[in-house]
């Protein structure tokens, strides 16, 4: 078991493991998960609440079965390790709002840090824009981390609290498998002619296998796409940095064997070119997802090592993926640019006033 | 050992145990310096930390936390 731990926590291990996560994505959107989205923490999450009926976008409604199963791959991960430890007491509040604008965020840009990572590979350069501004929200992240910004300790809680996400997650699971497609979209494809990302999934089985996978894997090597650029800005520190890149190489690798890399800023999946949109989306996101410390994966990987405030946060980001579509802000909706606006003030508040 | 060897980062959230280890290790700039954390992934950032300083570091399992100590 210690030599598996050090292969982990090595350099070779986060590459390795970001690479088989790069080819993951890549074969899922093959196997039939939307364009550039073969893995999307944020628009998966808003697909799940979608399917729960907490908004109404009717395209974009379907149990993403690679939710609950990354959580559930780490809590597997956690217990087998030893890692398993409930806590909780940081702050959950200012971590539930700030999950809340890190969604608002990535609707924004329409996709969380892995997707804005998989949309590069994919040939979308509007995600350059989009990851420089999640780039420079984590710079001020990182701005706020030095003058102080801390929310306080965990402590450790009783096994209940720790076992409440996965928990949730393992009832998730069994209706994704019970009811894998909600009947409606079925009856949209014809209609439309065109189909939306909401009836675009990879077999369900196949789905789960592949994100218990991830779980386990980006849980034994604390995989993060957020820590990847804070820990270069802050202590010159690649570690993570290496296994982000090797999750894009892998993903523009098979996307270019696959056929799937169709270079462009028009016409992109899922994609907007309102370049300032794009921009002060992840600018949010990547800003809140810094000051709660860690990526919207990372913070599904945590719920399942024991982490209630990480769970507190992916909570706060499922509330905020029905805000964004019940309050039309995602994409270059209506509202978008007012939430962004709100979003960034609510959340430099909260960086200038949690110090020690 | 003197209050400024020791660093208590238990509970708290990236990077900050991290950041906490190394601001010590770098003041103190040589001798003997421990740290508490409470998960093993601030044990393996710890760790990396200060190696890259030039320290070497092990550590121990105790009631639900990991000691560290860090020489150099």
């Amino acid at each position: 078991m210690n030599k598996v731990n050090r292969f982990f926590a090595s350099r070779w291990g986060i590459i390795a493991v970001g690479a088989v996560i790069g080819i993951i994505a890549a074969l899922l959107q093959k196997l039939g998960n939307p364009g550039n989205m073969g893995i999307c923490v944020a628009c998966f999450e808003r697909d799940v609440v979608g399917a729960l009926g907490l908004h109404q976008a009717k395209i974009v409604q379907y149990l993403r079965p690679e939710i609950p199963a990354f959580v559930l791959g780490a809590f597997l991960a956690a217990l087998l390790f030893r890692e398993f430890r409930a806590r909780t007491g940081s702050a959950p509040i200012i971590r539930f709002v700030l999950g809340m604008f890190a969604m608002i965020g990535a609707l924004v840009f329409l996709g969380c840090s892995w997707r804005a990572i998989l949309r590069l590979a994919g040939g979308d350069w509007n995600a350059i824009v989009g990851l420089a501004g999640f780039a420079i929200g984590i710079g001020i992240a990182v701005l706020f981390l030095k003058m102080g910004f801390s929310l306080g300790r965990s402590y450790p809680a009783k096994p209940v609290t720790g076992i409440a996400m996965p928990a949730l997650m393992l009832g998730l699971l069994i209706f994704a498998i019970w009811y894998p497609s909600p009947p409606l979209f079925k009856t949209l494809k014809p209609v439309t002619g065109k189909i939306p990302p909401g009836a675009m999934y990879a077999p369900v089985w196949i789905s789960i296998i592949a994100a218990l996978v991830i779980g386990f894997l980006a849980q034994r090597t604390r995989f993060c796409s957020v820590g990847a650029v804070r820990d270069v800005l802050l202590m010159r520190d690649t570690h993570l940095l290496c296994g982000v890149a090797a999750f894009f190489a892998a993903a523009l690798i098979l996307n270019l064997i696959l056929g799937q890399f169709h270079p462009g800023l028009a016409g992109q999946p899922i994609a907007h070119n309102v370049h300032l949109l794009n921009f002060f989306g992840l600018v949010l996101a990547g800003l809140s997802w810094a000051l709660a410390g860690g990526c919207p994966g990372r913070q599904l990987f945590m719920a399942g090592e024991g982490d209630g405030d990480a769970a507190i946060f992916v909570l706060g980001m499922m509330s905020g993926a029905a805000i964004a579509h019940n309050f039309k802000t995602v994409g270059t909706g209506p509202n978008a640019w007012s939430a962004v606006i709100v979003g960034l003030i609510v959340v430099v508040g909260i960086g200038l006033l949690a110090r020690e | 050992m003197d209050e400024g060897r020791n660093v208590d980062a238990r509970g708290l959230s990236c990077p900050q145990p991290v950041l906490m280890a190394r601001k010590t290790l770098m003041e103190l700039g040589s001798g003997e310096v421990s740290a508490i954390v409470d998960t093993m992934t601030q044990v393996e950032n710890c760790i990396r930390t200060a190696e890259s300083l030039g320290w070497t570091a092990t550590y121990e399992e105790k009631d639900e936390c990991f000691r560290l100590i860090f020489k150099k």
